[in-house]
Protein backbone atom coordinates (compact mmCIF):
# COMPACT_ATOMS: atom_id res chain seq x y z
CA UNK A 1 0.00 0.00 0.00
CA UNK A 2 0.90 3.68 -0.78
CA UNK A 3 1.67 5.96 2.45
CA UNK A 4 0.78 9.64 2.58
CA UNK A 5 4.45 11.78 2.30
CA UNK A 6 3.67 12.72 6.07
CA UNK A 7 3.44 9.08 7.27
CA UNK A 8 6.90 8.51 5.23
CA UNK A 9 8.32 11.70 6.86
CA UNK A 10 7.33 10.74 10.10
CA UNK A 11 8.22 6.91 9.43
CA UNK A 12 11.66 8.20 8.34
CA UNK A 13 12.64 10.72 11.01
CA UNK A 14 10.37 10.08 14.36
CA UNK A 15 10.22 13.22 16.32
CA UNK A 16 10.79 12.90 20.13
CA UNK A 17 11.72 8.98 20.70
CA UNK A 18 12.63 8.11 23.91
CA UNK A 19 12.01 7.28 27.55
CA UNK A 20 11.45 9.14 30.50
CA UNK A 21 11.69 8.13 33.79
CA UNK A 22 8.81 7.46 35.17
CA UNK A 23 9.56 8.02 38.74
CA UNK A 24 10.15 11.70 37.74
CA UNK A 25 7.39 13.74 39.68
CA UNK A 26 5.58 16.06 36.63
CA UNK A 27 6.23 12.35 34.25
CA UNK A 28 2.89 11.41 32.87
CA UNK A 29 3.27 7.29 31.22
CA UNK A 30 0.49 6.08 28.91
CA UNK A 31 1.02 2.85 27.20
CA UNK A 32 -1.87 1.60 25.06
CA UNK A 33 -2.66 -1.30 22.37
CA UNK A 34 -1.30 -4.74 22.20
CA UNK A 35 1.31 -7.09 21.11
CA UNK A 36 -1.58 -9.56 19.85
CA UNK A 37 -2.95 -6.41 17.97
CA UNK A 38 0.39 -5.79 16.23
CA UNK A 39 0.53 -2.22 18.16
CA UNK A 40 2.20 -1.37 21.15
CA UNK A 41 2.29 3.30 21.96
CA UNK A 42 4.39 4.36 24.94
CA UNK A 43 3.76 8.23 25.61
CA UNK A 44 5.19 9.77 28.10
CA UNK A 45 4.30 13.42 28.95
CA UNK A 46 6.39 15.80 31.50
CA UNK A 47 4.22 18.82 33.10
CA UNK A 48 5.85 21.74 34.23
CA UNK A 49 4.40 23.69 37.36
CA UNK A 50 1.80 25.97 35.48
CA UNK A 51 -0.03 22.68 33.84
CA UNK A 52 1.99 22.45 30.71
CA UNK A 53 3.39 20.28 28.79
CA UNK A 54 7.20 21.14 28.42
CA UNK A 55 8.22 17.79 26.73
CA UNK A 56 6.27 14.36 25.59
CA UNK A 57 8.28 11.22 24.54
CA UNK A 58 7.31 8.26 22.76
CA UNK A 59 8.28 4.61 21.71
CA UNK A 60 5.91 2.47 19.58
CA UNK A 61 5.88 -0.87 17.97
CA UNK A 62 3.15 -1.25 15.09
CA UNK A 63 3.41 -0.43 10.98
CA UNK A 64 4.34 2.74 9.72
CA UNK A 65 0.92 4.61 10.33
CA UNK A 66 1.39 3.85 14.79
CA UNK A 67 4.85 5.08 14.37
CA UNK A 68 3.83 8.46 12.44
CA UNK A 69 0.70 8.66 14.64
CA UNK A 70 2.48 8.66 17.87
CA UNK A 71 5.43 10.19 17.01
CA UNK A 72 2.94 13.40 15.61
CA UNK A 73 1.33 13.58 19.08
CA UNK A 74 4.07 13.94 20.68
CA UNK A 75 4.70 17.32 18.71
CA UNK A 76 1.22 18.30 19.21
CA UNK A 77 1.40 18.43 22.75
CA UNK A 78 4.37 20.07 23.75
CA UNK A 79 3.64 23.27 24.85
CA UNK A 80 -0.02 22.56 25.52
CA UNK A 81 -2.03 22.45 28.69
CA UNK A 82 -3.44 19.31 29.79
CA UNK A 83 -6.95 20.33 28.93
CA UNK A 84 -5.72 21.60 25.57
CA UNK A 85 -3.76 18.35 24.85
CA UNK A 86 -6.83 16.04 26.15
CA UNK A 87 -9.02 17.52 23.30
CA UNK A 88 -6.56 16.45 19.81
CA UNK A 89 -9.02 14.24 18.37
CA UNK A 90 -8.02 11.02 16.65
CA UNK A 91 -9.71 12.76 13.33
CA UNK A 92 -7.31 15.83 13.14
CA UNK A 93 -4.47 12.76 13.75
CA UNK A 94 -6.05 10.74 10.84
CA UNK A 95 -6.48 13.96 8.77
CA UNK A 96 -3.18 15.73 9.27
CA UNK A 97 -1.64 12.07 7.86
CA UNK A 98 -3.96 10.76 5.34
CA UNK A 99 -4.41 7.57 7.11
CA UNK A 100 -6.35 5.21 5.15
CA UNK A 101 -9.49 3.85 6.67
CA UNK A 102 -7.57 0.49 7.63
CA UNK A 103 -4.96 2.65 9.86
CA UNK A 104 -8.13 4.60 11.27
CA UNK A 105 -7.03 2.71 14.32
CA UNK A 106 -3.60 4.07 14.66
CA UNK A 107 -4.93 7.52 14.94
CA UNK A 108 -7.22 6.41 17.82
CA UNK A 109 -4.16 4.53 19.65
CA UNK A 110 -2.45 7.76 19.35
CA UNK A 111 -5.57 9.55 20.92
CA UNK A 112 -5.97 6.82 23.73
CA UNK A 113 -2.06 7.35 24.72
CA UNK A 114 -2.34 11.09 25.14
CA UNK A 115 -5.29 10.45 27.76
CA UNK A 116 -4.18 7.53 29.11
CA UNK A 117 -1.00 9.62 30.05
CA UNK A 118 -2.45 12.72 31.16
CA UNK A 119 -4.67 10.52 33.34
CA UNK A 120 -1.30 9.01 34.62
CA UNK A 121 0.24 11.65 35.70
CA UNK A 122 -3.43 13.36 37.56
CA UNK A 123 -3.32 9.86 39.38
CA UNK A 124 0.29 10.61 40.14
CA UNK A 125 -0.34 14.33 41.46
CA UNK A 126 -3.27 13.40 43.72
CA UNK A 127 -1.55 10.19 45.44
CA UNK A 128 1.70 12.35 46.67
CA UNK B 1 12.79 3.78 -7.88
CA UNK B 2 14.82 0.76 -9.10
CA UNK B 3 12.64 -2.36 -9.00
CA UNK B 4 13.40 -4.17 -5.66
CA UNK B 5 15.42 -7.11 -5.20
CA UNK B 6 13.25 -10.49 -5.41
CA UNK B 7 12.48 -12.79 -2.78
CA UNK B 8 9.17 -13.36 -3.45
CA UNK B 9 9.62 -16.50 -4.98
CA UNK B 10 6.87 -18.45 -3.01
CA UNK B 11 4.10 -16.13 -4.10
CA UNK B 12 5.41 -16.24 -7.71
CA UNK B 13 8.09 -16.94 -10.02
CA UNK B 14 8.65 -15.24 -13.02
CA UNK B 15 8.46 -17.04 -16.17
CA UNK B 16 11.43 -18.24 -17.66
CA UNK B 17 12.65 -16.45 -20.67
CA UNK B 18 13.05 -20.35 -22.46
CA UNK B 19 9.61 -21.00 -21.22
CA UNK B 20 8.23 -17.75 -22.56
CA UNK B 21 9.85 -18.05 -25.85
CA UNK B 22 8.02 -21.04 -26.30
CA UNK B 23 4.55 -20.46 -25.50
CA UNK B 24 4.78 -17.11 -28.17
CA UNK B 25 4.36 -19.73 -30.69
CA UNK B 26 0.97 -21.33 -29.76
CA UNK B 27 -0.94 -18.17 -30.01
CA UNK B 28 -1.09 -15.73 -33.45
CA UNK B 29 -2.24 -17.11 -37.05
CA UNK B 30 1.28 -18.35 -38.29
CA UNK B 31 1.97 -20.02 -34.83
CA UNK B 32 -0.12 -23.16 -33.54
CA UNK B 33 -3.32 -21.68 -32.32
CA UNK B 34 -6.18 -24.57 -32.96
CA UNK B 35 -8.22 -25.56 -30.43
CA UNK B 36 -6.17 -29.34 -29.61
CA UNK B 37 -10.17 -30.67 -29.50
CA UNK B 38 -10.12 -30.07 -33.35
CA UNK B 39 -10.49 -33.73 -34.75
CA UNK B 40 -10.69 -32.82 -38.76
CA UNK B 41 -7.88 -30.35 -39.18
CA UNK B 42 -4.14 -29.80 -39.01
CA UNK B 43 -4.41 -26.51 -36.85
CA UNK B 44 -6.32 -29.41 -33.99
CA UNK B 45 -3.91 -31.76 -34.59
CA UNK B 46 -0.84 -30.02 -33.85
CA UNK B 47 -2.25 -28.04 -31.14
CA UNK B 48 -2.93 -31.45 -29.98
CA UNK B 49 0.16 -32.96 -30.06
CA UNK B 50 1.93 -29.87 -28.16
CA UNK B 51 -0.54 -29.94 -25.45
CA UNK B 52 0.24 -34.42 -25.17
CA UNK B 53 3.74 -33.75 -25.37
CA UNK B 54 3.48 -31.09 -22.56
CA UNK B 55 1.39 -33.79 -20.43
CA UNK B 56 4.35 -35.95 -21.12
CA UNK B 57 6.69 -33.32 -19.56
CA UNK B 58 5.10 -32.51 -16.52
CA UNK B 59 4.29 -36.52 -15.67
CA UNK B 60 7.88 -37.13 -16.16
CA UNK B 61 8.43 -34.76 -13.05
CA UNK B 62 6.13 -36.57 -10.96
CA UNK B 63 7.18 -40.12 -12.24
CA UNK B 64 3.33 -40.12 -13.42
CA UNK B 65 1.67 -41.83 -16.29
CA UNK B 66 0.61 -38.98 -18.74
CA UNK B 67 -2.87 -40.31 -18.57
CA UNK B 68 -3.35 -39.48 -15.04
CA UNK B 69 -2.56 -35.12 -15.38
CA UNK B 70 -5.65 -32.97 -15.62
CA UNK B 71 -5.21 -29.73 -17.01
CA UNK B 72 -6.73 -27.35 -14.46
CA UNK B 73 -6.71 -23.15 -14.20
CA UNK B 74 -4.02 -23.47 -11.52
CA UNK B 75 -3.68 -25.32 -7.91
CA UNK B 76 -6.60 -23.26 -6.32
CA UNK B 77 -8.93 -25.49 -9.10
CA UNK B 78 -7.10 -28.57 -8.86
CA UNK B 79 -7.69 -28.24 -4.89
CA UNK B 80 -10.90 -27.51 -5.17
CA UNK B 81 -11.26 -30.45 -8.22
CA UNK B 82 -9.75 -32.99 -5.88
CA UNK B 83 -11.64 -32.09 -2.70
CA UNK B 84 -15.24 -31.19 -3.35
CA UNK B 85 -14.61 -34.40 -6.57
CA UNK B 86 -13.90 -36.90 -4.47
CA UNK B 87 -15.72 -35.93 -1.36
CA UNK B 88 -18.90 -35.78 -3.78
CA UNK B 89 -17.85 -39.33 -5.32
CA UNK B 90 -17.41 -41.28 -2.71
CA UNK B 91 -20.26 -39.25 -0.04
CA UNK B 92 -22.03 -42.56 0.18
CA UNK B 93 -18.63 -44.51 2.07
CA UNK B 94 -18.93 -41.88 4.62
CA UNK B 95 -18.70 -38.06 5.13
CA UNK B 96 -15.75 -37.52 7.00
CA UNK B 97 -12.56 -35.67 5.85
CA UNK B 98 -9.23 -34.68 7.17
CA UNK B 99 -6.85 -31.77 6.77
CA UNK B 100 -4.48 -29.90 8.47
CA UNK B 101 -4.92 -26.55 10.39
CA UNK B 102 -1.76 -25.37 8.25
CA UNK B 103 -2.92 -25.71 5.28
CA UNK B 104 -3.65 -23.24 2.34
CA UNK B 105 -6.83 -21.41 1.61
CA UNK B 106 -8.12 -23.49 -1.13
CA UNK B 107 -8.45 -26.01 0.48
CA UNK B 108 -9.39 -25.07 3.91
CA UNK B 109 -11.87 -22.84 2.58
CA UNK B 110 -12.63 -26.29 0.42
CA UNK B 111 -13.24 -28.41 3.45
CA UNK B 112 -15.64 -25.43 5.08
CA UNK B 113 -17.81 -25.64 1.95
CA UNK B 114 -17.92 -29.22 2.30
CA UNK B 115 -19.02 -28.79 6.47
CA UNK B 116 -21.81 -26.48 5.31
CA UNK B 117 -22.99 -29.76 3.01
CA UNK B 118 -22.79 -32.11 5.67
CA UNK B 119 -19.47 -33.41 5.50
CA UNK B 120 -17.40 -33.66 8.67
CA UNK B 121 -13.95 -31.90 8.47
CA UNK B 122 -10.97 -32.58 11.47
CA UNK B 123 -8.86 -30.08 11.43
CA UNK B 124 -4.96 -31.49 12.41
CA UNK B 125 -2.68 -29.12 15.08
CA UNK B 126 0.87 -29.32 13.43
CA UNK B 127 3.50 -29.98 15.84
CA UNK B 128 5.39 -26.92 16.70
CA UNK B 129 7.65 -27.41 14.39
CA UNK B 130 4.72 -27.21 11.72
CA UNK B 131 5.06 -30.96 10.67
CA UNK B 132 1.76 -33.11 11.43
CA UNK B 133 2.07 -36.10 13.83
CA UNK B 134 1.32 -39.32 12.11
CA UNK B 135 -0.46 -40.51 15.68
CA UNK B 136 -2.31 -37.89 15.54
CA UNK B 137 -3.63 -38.38 12.28
CA UNK B 138 -3.84 -42.27 12.97
CA UNK B 139 -6.16 -41.35 15.58
CA UNK B 140 -8.18 -38.89 13.72
CA UNK B 141 -9.45 -41.51 11.20
CA UNK B 142 -12.37 -42.98 11.42
CA UNK B 143 -14.53 -45.49 9.42
CA UNK B 144 -16.64 -43.02 7.93
CA UNK B 145 -13.48 -40.78 7.16
CA UNK B 146 -13.26 -40.79 3.04
CA UNK B 147 -10.33 -38.03 2.29
CA UNK B 148 -7.32 -36.82 3.63
CA UNK B 149 -5.57 -33.79 2.35
CA UNK B 150 -2.28 -32.53 3.54
CA UNK B 151 0.28 -30.56 1.78
CA UNK B 152 3.57 -31.77 0.58
CA UNK B 153 5.28 -28.06 1.46
CA UNK B 154 3.83 -25.38 3.21
CA UNK B 155 3.68 -22.14 1.27
CA UNK B 156 4.42 -19.62 4.89
CA UNK B 157 7.35 -22.06 6.47
CA UNK B 158 8.24 -23.82 3.79
CA UNK B 159 8.76 -27.46 5.77
CA UNK B 160 7.90 -30.63 4.14
CA UNK B 161 5.45 -32.59 5.40
CA UNK B 162 6.01 -37.13 5.46
CA UNK B 163 3.85 -37.69 2.61
CA UNK B 164 5.43 -41.16 1.68
CA UNK B 165 4.97 -42.21 5.52
CA UNK B 166 1.07 -40.38 5.35
CA UNK B 167 0.34 -42.04 2.00
CA UNK B 168 1.02 -45.60 3.71
CA UNK B 169 -1.04 -44.71 5.89
CA UNK B 170 -4.11 -43.77 4.30
CA UNK B 171 -4.02 -46.36 2.16
CA UNK B 172 -3.84 -49.25 4.60
CA UNK B 173 -7.34 -47.69 5.78
CA UNK B 174 -8.28 -47.46 2.04
CA UNK B 175 -9.03 -43.73 2.64
CA UNK B 176 -7.95 -41.58 -0.34
CA UNK B 177 -4.78 -39.10 0.06
CA UNK B 178 -4.96 -35.70 -1.55
CA UNK B 179 -1.83 -33.39 -1.46
CA UNK B 180 -1.10 -30.07 -2.70
CA UNK B 181 2.52 -29.60 -4.10
CA UNK B 182 2.43 -26.54 -5.67
CA UNK B 183 5.16 -25.44 -3.32
CA UNK B 184 6.62 -28.62 -3.60
CA UNK B 185 7.31 -29.36 -6.85
CA UNK B 186 10.82 -28.48 -8.38
CA UNK B 187 12.09 -28.70 -5.80
CA UNK B 188 11.34 -31.93 -4.12
CA UNK B 189 11.24 -35.07 -5.38
CA UNK B 190 8.18 -36.27 -6.24
CA UNK B 191 8.04 -40.57 -7.44
CA UNK B 192 4.21 -41.46 -7.92
CA UNK B 193 5.29 -44.76 -8.35
CA UNK B 194 6.73 -44.94 -5.02
CA UNK B 195 4.71 -42.50 -3.09
CA UNK B 196 0.61 -43.78 -2.21
CA UNK B 197 -0.93 -40.59 -3.11
CA UNK B 198 -3.86 -40.66 -5.30
CA UNK B 199 -4.54 -36.94 -5.98
CA UNK B 200 -2.11 -34.35 -6.63
CA UNK B 201 -2.68 -30.33 -7.06
CA UNK B 202 0.48 -28.57 -8.98
CA UNK B 203 1.04 -24.86 -10.40
CA UNK B 204 2.72 -23.73 -13.80
CA UNK B 205 3.46 -20.25 -11.98
CA UNK B 206 5.13 -21.32 -8.72
CA UNK B 207 7.54 -23.09 -11.23
CA UNK B 208 8.74 -20.66 -13.39
CA UNK B 209 5.72 -21.28 -15.91
CA UNK B 210 2.75 -19.08 -16.43
CA UNK B 211 0.00 -18.08 -14.08
CA UNK B 212 -3.85 -19.29 -14.72
CA UNK B 213 -2.49 -23.02 -15.40
CA UNK B 214 -2.45 -25.63 -13.05
CA UNK B 215 -2.91 -29.79 -12.70
CA UNK B 216 -4.72 -32.54 -10.91
CA UNK B 217 -2.83 -35.81 -11.43
CA UNK B 218 -5.44 -38.18 -10.80
CA UNK B 219 -4.46 -42.17 -10.09
CA UNK B 220 -5.00 -44.55 -12.41
CA UNK B 221 -3.47 -47.73 -10.08
CA UNK B 222 -5.46 -48.02 -8.39
CA UNK B 223 -8.07 -46.22 -10.02
CA UNK B 224 -9.43 -42.62 -7.89
CA UNK B 225 -12.98 -41.34 -9.29
CA UNK B 226 -13.65 -37.22 -8.96
CA UNK B 227 -17.06 -35.84 -9.53
CA UNK B 228 -16.91 -33.21 -12.54
CA UNK B 229 -16.94 -29.48 -10.94
CA UNK B 230 -16.76 -27.61 -14.55
CA UNK B 231 -19.66 -29.22 -17.10
CA UNK B 232 -19.46 -28.44 -20.72
CA UNK B 233 -17.52 -30.52 -23.27
CA UNK B 234 -16.49 -33.60 -21.56
CA UNK B 235 -12.72 -32.09 -22.20
CA UNK B 236 -10.15 -34.27 -19.66
CA UNK B 237 -11.90 -37.08 -20.01
CA UNK B 238 -15.10 -35.73 -18.33
CA UNK B 239 -13.17 -34.51 -15.38
CA UNK B 240 -12.48 -30.96 -16.35
CA UNK B 241 -14.49 -29.33 -19.23
CA UNK B 242 -12.97 -26.04 -21.21
CA UNK B 243 -11.03 -25.71 -24.32
CA UNK B 244 -7.66 -26.13 -23.05
CA UNK B 245 -5.61 -23.03 -23.30
CA UNK B 246 -2.58 -24.36 -25.50
CA UNK B 247 -0.42 -21.66 -24.88
CA UNK B 248 -0.42 -22.17 -21.26
CA UNK B 249 -0.11 -26.27 -21.38
CA UNK B 250 2.68 -25.70 -23.53
CA UNK B 251 4.51 -23.28 -20.86
CA UNK B 252 3.58 -25.50 -18.29
CA UNK B 253 5.20 -28.35 -19.54
CA UNK B 254 7.88 -26.50 -20.69
CA UNK B 255 8.83 -25.19 -17.30
CA UNK B 256 8.28 -28.60 -15.54
CA UNK B 257 11.01 -29.98 -17.98
CA UNK B 258 13.17 -27.71 -17.53
CA UNK B 259 12.58 -28.09 -13.23
CA UNK B 260 13.59 -32.14 -14.25
CA UNK B 261 16.78 -31.38 -16.08
CA UNK B 262 18.04 -28.08 -13.47
CA UNK B 263 16.13 -29.00 -10.23
CA UNK B 264 19.06 -30.84 -8.79
CA UNK B 265 21.97 -28.18 -9.27
CA UNK B 266 19.35 -25.37 -8.48
CA UNK B 267 18.41 -26.43 -4.97
CA UNK B 268 22.33 -27.29 -4.29
CA UNK B 269 22.66 -23.32 -5.20
CA UNK B 270 19.76 -21.94 -3.44
CA UNK B 271 20.15 -24.04 -0.57
CA UNK B 272 23.75 -22.85 -0.38
CA UNK B 273 22.38 -18.84 -0.46
CA UNK B 274 19.63 -19.91 2.09
CA UNK B 275 22.42 -20.81 4.29
CA UNK B 276 24.33 -17.99 3.84
CA UNK B 277 20.93 -16.09 4.73
CA UNK B 278 20.57 -17.71 7.84
CA UNK B 279 24.05 -17.28 8.92
CA UNK B 280 24.52 -13.75 8.15
CA UNK B 281 21.72 -13.18 10.89
CA UNK B 282 23.27 -15.79 13.19
CA UNK B 283 24.48 -13.05 15.74
CA UNK B 284 21.45 -11.63 16.26
CA UNK B 285 19.14 -10.81 19.35
CA UNK B 286 15.67 -12.76 19.30
CA UNK B 287 15.82 -14.27 15.66
CA UNK B 288 13.51 -17.29 15.14
CA UNK B 289 13.00 -19.27 12.61
CA UNK B 290 9.79 -20.41 12.28
CA UNK B 291 9.05 -24.50 11.53
CA UNK B 292 11.69 -26.80 11.22
CA UNK B 293 14.62 -26.00 9.18
CA UNK B 294 15.93 -29.63 8.57
CA UNK B 295 12.66 -31.04 7.13
CA UNK B 296 12.20 -27.74 4.57
CA UNK B 297 12.57 -26.77 0.95
CA UNK B 298 15.92 -24.90 0.04
CA UNK B 299 14.52 -21.59 -1.04
CA UNK B 300 12.43 -21.19 1.83
CA UNK B 301 13.33 -18.77 5.22
CA UNK B 302 10.57 -17.60 7.79
CA UNK B 303 11.94 -15.64 10.58
CA UNK B 304 10.42 -13.81 13.22
CA UNK B 305 12.37 -10.63 14.43
CA UNK B 306 11.16 -10.52 17.98
CA UNK B 307 9.66 -6.99 19.32
CA UNK B 308 9.45 -5.35 15.73
CA UNK B 309 6.27 -4.92 13.67
CA UNK B 310 6.42 -6.59 10.05
CA UNK B 311 4.61 -4.22 7.84
CA UNK B 312 6.82 -1.57 9.88
CA UNK B 313 9.85 -3.33 8.96
CA UNK B 314 8.39 -4.10 5.33
CA UNK B 315 8.18 -0.42 5.20
CA UNK B 316 12.16 -0.14 6.14
CA UNK B 317 13.22 -2.24 3.74
CA UNK B 318 11.10 -1.42 0.40
CA UNK B 319 14.41 -2.23 -1.59
CA UNK B 320 13.25 -5.73 -1.00
CA UNK B 321 10.54 -7.94 -1.64
CA UNK B 322 9.28 -9.80 1.04
CA UNK B 323 6.26 -10.69 2.42
CA UNK B 324 5.05 -10.61 5.92
CA UNK B 325 3.17 -12.76 8.25
CA UNK B 326 1.74 -9.33 10.09
CA UNK B 327 -1.57 -8.31 8.81
CA UNK B 328 -1.53 -4.64 9.57
CA UNK B 329 -3.39 -4.00 6.66
CA UNK B 330 -6.24 -6.34 6.32
CA UNK B 331 -9.25 -5.39 8.20
CA UNK B 332 -8.93 -8.19 10.58
CA UNK B 333 -5.62 -7.49 12.26
CA UNK B 334 -4.67 -11.16 12.60
CA UNK B 335 -1.67 -12.56 11.75
CA UNK B 336 -1.07 -15.45 10.13
CA UNK B 337 -2.97 -18.22 10.24
CA UNK B 338 -0.32 -20.53 9.71
CA UNK B 339 2.19 -19.18 12.62
CA UNK B 340 -0.72 -19.13 14.85
CA UNK B 341 -0.98 -22.82 14.48
CA UNK B 342 2.06 -23.86 14.86
CA UNK B 343 1.71 -22.18 18.55
CA UNK B 344 3.86 -18.81 17.85
CA UNK B 345 2.80 -15.95 20.06
CA UNK B 346 1.20 -13.23 18.38
CA UNK B 347 4.22 -10.83 19.20
CA UNK B 348 6.58 -13.46 16.45
CA UNK B 349 3.59 -13.63 14.69
CA UNK B 350 3.50 -10.48 13.55
CA UNK B 351 7.22 -9.66 13.58
CA UNK B 352 7.02 -12.70 10.75
CA UNK B 353 9.29 -12.08 7.35
CA UNK B 354 9.06 -14.87 4.35
CA UNK B 355 12.29 -14.92 2.69
CA UNK B 356 11.98 -16.87 -0.54
CA UNK B 357 14.60 -17.20 -3.02
CA UNK B 358 14.92 -18.55 -6.79
CA UNK B 359 16.51 -19.12 -10.14
CA UNK B 360 17.31 -15.40 -10.06
CA UNK B 361 18.85 -14.51 -6.55
CA UNK B 362 22.31 -13.87 -6.48
CA UNK B 363 25.34 -13.71 -3.68
CA UNK B 364 25.19 -10.03 -3.67
CA UNK B 365 21.49 -9.92 -2.86
CA UNK B 366 21.77 -12.22 -0.21
CA UNK B 367 24.65 -9.83 1.55
CA UNK B 368 22.81 -6.75 0.96
CA UNK B 369 19.74 -8.30 2.50
CA UNK B 370 21.84 -9.62 5.48
CA UNK B 371 23.19 -5.76 5.89
CA UNK B 372 19.96 -4.13 5.41
CA UNK B 373 17.36 -6.25 7.76
CA UNK B 374 20.37 -5.85 10.43
CA UNK B 375 20.69 -1.93 10.17
CA UNK B 376 16.76 -1.32 9.92
CA UNK B 377 15.64 -4.07 13.02
CA UNK B 378 18.44 -2.29 14.88
CA UNK B 379 16.49 1.10 14.45
CA UNK B 380 13.16 -0.28 14.72
CA UNK B 381 14.16 -1.96 18.34
CA UNK B 382 15.49 1.33 19.54
CA UNK B 383 11.86 2.66 18.75
CA UNK B 384 9.76 -0.81 20.07
CA UNK B 385 9.07 -0.25 23.76
CA UNK B 386 8.42 -4.01 23.61
CA UNK B 387 12.09 -4.07 22.91
CA UNK B 388 13.01 -1.87 26.30
CA UNK B 389 10.68 -3.75 28.25
CA UNK B 390 12.60 -6.92 26.85
CA UNK B 391 15.53 -5.58 27.91
CA UNK B 392 14.39 -4.47 31.66
CA UNK B 393 13.63 -8.38 31.83
CA UNK B 394 10.10 -7.80 31.97
CA UNK B 395 8.23 -11.07 30.31
CA UNK B 396 5.79 -9.51 28.06
CA UNK B 397 3.15 -12.68 28.74
CA UNK B 398 2.69 -11.44 32.16
CA UNK B 399 1.24 -7.80 31.42
CA UNK B 400 -2.27 -7.38 31.20
CA UNK B 401 -2.99 -5.47 27.42
CA UNK B 402 -5.91 -4.01 26.60
CA UNK B 403 -6.55 -5.55 23.10
CA UNK B 404 -8.13 -3.08 21.16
Amino acid sequence: MAYSDKVMDHYENPRNVGTMDNDESGVGTGMVGAPACGDVMRLQIKVDEQGIIEDAKFKTYGCGSAIASSSLVTEWVKGKSLEEAGQIKNTDIAEELALPPVKIHCSVLAEDAIKAAITDYKEKQSDS
Amino acid sequence: MSSPIYLDYSATTPVDKRVADKMCHYLTMDGTFGNPASRSHKYGWDAETAVEQARADVAALINADAKEIVWTSGATESDNLAIKGAAHFYSKRGKHIITAKTEHKAVLDTCRQLEREGFEVTYLDPQEDGLIDLADLEAAMRDDTILVSIMHVNNEIGVIQDIAAIGELCRSKKIIFHVDAAQSAGKVEIDLQKLKVDLLSLSAHKVYGPKGIGVLYVRRKPRIRIEAQMHGGGHERGMRSGTLATHQIVGMGEAFKIAKEEMASENKRIHALRDRLLKGFEDMEELYVNGNLEQRVPHNLNLSFNFVEGESLLMAIDTLAVSSGSACTSASLEPSYVLRAIGRNDELAHSSIRFSLGRFTTEEDVDYTIKLLKEKVEKLRLLSPLWDMYKDGIDLSTIEWAAH
